[in-house]
């Protein structure tokens, strides 16, 4: 039986396992919609911008490791999506966006709401389409999420003419599909492995360099076994939070420009860098030039290009994070006579001495609400249930990294490579689709929360129950604090002098909202917050010029840091 | 440093802009690239002179293999290859310069492809250090208008 190109794309998304479709509708892509209007499998959430679906699918997509797929109109829908894509194309997460397209006898007639979106989204997709031929859309569908999912996830595009939607053919979609060009490595050579086991195992301070590869190759237990082994130090990177738990003695927390004070001098000390997953962004590097002067460098990467890209490294590894470290673990057994705990002492003694000199700290005796101990207090409230953790951008997001105790992967939403504010809300509120019975928060700014703010709609909708923290200061605070620091505290620009009541806005959704302003306060909104089962938002005023610290100046190599 | 890299990439629509962004976003120079179909059905070779230091020339190369339409790269430099370009040269000529103009092309085994009153078209094959020593001897003499095809490559076969 012939099928229209309309069905063919449910029946595809169907073999793919979607169940949701994020986006708005328009012109392009009414006939798609009449499909889903036929049928229930997939369910389309309505959102209020596209930026917003493309986090959405992003959120969903980082929160249950499978791709979140968005559907928008084309011209102005389509080009909305492209912060989405290059958030989702930095942080190396599995989305497939389909675009509506004019018809393709109108391609390149600047016809109403066309945009060349292929062209447009070419540098912030990891591949992208036009289908031409209905004879080939099951095909593209098929290739889009297998480049999607598979080596170094990222976003794919697929820019879907109406033309094409309403042409009919058979429908059959491959089980496989093989594109010549395109072969991840996946396990690491050998002779390689061989050798980088020897160079940790004869290293005396070495130290783990935790990336968001860990997480999306899920290596957690591999690399906690390792560590455990050896008894090697862990830290990891803003992306790389959750693959190693933070309460464990070994973690170091997070380290880079807002590191720990012993995250960032362990790797100036280290003589073994063990990265895996990670690529020496120069938010975790600072000075390139004085990174690790002593040490070794190990890079496990999945992408070629990411290594010796920043920092020349002296042992580069292929491979799938998980695959590499579970082909090492069996060569370690070589080592089993020696003691790794009497062996490691002295590393890890200096470790906790640094540990104990500069402990991550804020201002407790104060009657303003500091933020740190907001998040503290969250943690606290919220460790036994294993929530979801959603943030924007800019200085609660540090403060999250930083306080708020990770113990497993996917837990923390953030935007890292591309510091994407208003990426949080949208996100958090993906996870929830993907993850309906765990709790998420979701921590913003007061400048980033009104980004994707119209939202609020789609929660109130679904009536999907997340939780909104807004830490609001009355500044682009992030911003602020360089202006503080570095610029003379000339706050240009950065005071947001007209702010909505927040709690008015989510009322007039119809969302339980409240403000709190004290200290004593905290604990019981906090509370009240958690235990609401609907969605709720509680804004935060907090104490207006805090700062995030530690805190090494652009530029500048990781043992200088500002710590208060 | 000058290196040529030979890509054999998939015909598909966009993939000169693929790798075309690539040279761009990250800054990476293109001296010169060319493209065409090859034998097999399907495929392009493209070759691509650039210029960079060790590490960028790693970084162009590894960037390249990542490109899901790129099938194969070739990396010029450690073992023997034939490189050549073509050039078409439009002279201005007449009556005092004809001779000299054929003489060069001549010596340099060039063509004269077209002829007109006062201009002769030339063809002329070679690598690039050819292209550009006739280019330096015909240029006193007048060049109207210039085309160079940009390198190809090959790598040469072992000889036993």
């Amino acid at each position: 039986m012939k099928l229209t190109g309309a069905e063919i794309f449910i029946e595809s998304l169907k073999r793919e396992g979607v169940e949701y479709l994020f986006g708005i509708p328009g012109g392009a892509v009414i006939d798609l919609h009449d499909a889903l209007y036929k049928q229930d499998n997939i369910k389309f959430i309505l959102t209020r911008h596209e930026q917003a679906a493309v986090h959405m699918a992003d959120g969903y997509a980082r929160s249950t490791g499978k791709p979140g797929v968005a559907l928008v109109t084309s011209g102005p829908g389509a080009t909305n999506t492209i912060t989405g894509l290059a958030t989702a194309y930095m942080d190396s997460v599995p989305i497939v966006v389909f675009t509506g397209q004019v018809p393709t006898p109108l391609i390149g007639n600047d016809a109403f709401q066309e945009a060349d979106i292929v062209g447009m989204s070419r540098p912030c997709t990891k591949y992208n389409f036009l289908v031409k031929d209905v004879n080939e859309l099951s095909k593209t569908i098929k290739k889009a999420f297998y480049i999607a999912t598979t080596g170094r996830p990222g976003p794919v595009l697929i820019d879907f003419p109406k033309d094409i939607q309403v042409s009919k053919t058979e429908f059959k979609y491959p089980d496989t599909i093989h594109i010549r060009g395109y072969n991840p490595t996946y396990h690491g050579n050998p002779k390689q492995i061989k050798k980088v086991v020897k160079a940790i195992a004869n290293s005396k301070k070495p130290l783990l360099y935790v990336g968001g590869g860990a997480v999306i190759s899920e290596a957690h237990n591999e690399i906690y076994n390792l560590a455990k082994k050896l008894q090697i130090p862990v830290f990891t990177t803003l992306m790389g939070i959750g693959a190693f738990p933070e309460d464990d003695e070994l973690s170091l927390g997070m380290a880079g420009m807002h590191g720990t004070f012993r995250a960032n001098m362990a790797i100036q000390y280290c003589d073994m860098l063990i990265s895996v997953g990670a690529r020496f962004d120069d938010r975790v590097t600072g000075k390139v030039s004085e990174f690790a002067p002593y040490a070794k460098i190990v890079h496990i990467d999945i992408d070629p290009t990411s290594i010796s890209k920043n920092i020349e490294v002296d042992y580069p590894l292929v491979g799938d994070a998980k695959l590499v470290l579970k082909d090492m673990s069996p060569l370690f057994d070589g080592y089993s006579t020696i003691n790794w705990k009497e062996v490691r002492k002295p590393w890890l003694d200096q470790i906790n001495k640094w540990k104990n000199e500069h402990k991550l700290a804020y201002n407790k005796e104060t009657e303003e609400i500091v933020p740190q101990y907001v998040i503290e207090k969250l943690n606290e409230l919220t460790k036994s249930e294993d929530p979801i953790i959603s943030t924007e951008v800019g200085q609660h997001q540090m403060w999250v990294a930083q306080f708020y105790t990770f113990k497993k992967p996917r837990r923390l939403l953030t935007s890292g490579g591309l510091g994407t504010m208003g990426y949080g809300f949208p996100a958090g509120i993906g996870a929830k689709f993907g993850f309906d019975n765990k709790q998420v928060y979701i921590i913003a700014g007061d400048g980033s929360f009104q980004m994707n703010v119209q939202e609020l709609s789609t929660i109130a909708a679904y009536n999907k129950s997340v939780k909104i923290i807004i830490m609001n200061n009355g500044y682009l605070g992030m911003v602020r604090q360089w202006q503080q620091l570095f610029y003379g505290r000339r706050y240009s620009n950065t005071v947001l002098e007209v702010q909505p009541d927040f709690v008015k806005l989510a009322e007039s959704y119809g969302i339980k909202a409240r403000r709190i302003r004290k200290k004593s306060e905290v604990a019981e909104a906090l509370k009240e917050l958690v235990a609401y089962k609907n969605p709720y938002l509680l804004d935060v005023v907090i104490a207006k010029e805090e700062n995030v610290y530690p805190m090494v100046p652009a530029g500048a190599s990781l043992d200088n840091m500002l710590l208060t | 440093m000058k290196r040529i890299y030979s890509i054999i990439v998939e015909n598909e629509s966009g993939v000169l802009s693929r790798v075309a962004n690539l040279f761009s976003a990250r800054g990476y120079n293109i001296e010169s690239l060319s493209v065409a179909p090859i034998d097999e059905e399907g495929l392009s070779r493209m070759t691509i002179v650039t210029d960079g230091n060790e590490q960028v020339l790693e970084q162009i190369g590894k960037q390249l293999n990542k490109l899901i339409d790129v099938i194969k790269v070739i990396q010029f430099g450690d073992e023997p290859y034939v490189e050549r370009e073509m050039a078409l040269i439009k002279m201005h000529t007449d009556r005092n310069t004809r001779a000299e103009v054929l003489r060069i092309v001549d010596i340099f085994r060039g063509k004269v492809v077209d002829v007109s009153h006062d201009s002769y078209t030339i063809e002329v094959t070679g690598d690039s250090t050819k292209i550009d020593a006739i280019l330096s001897l015909l240029e006193p003499l007048g060049i109207k208008e210039l085309a160079r095809t940009g390198k190809v490559a090959m790598i040469r076969e072992k000889k036993r």
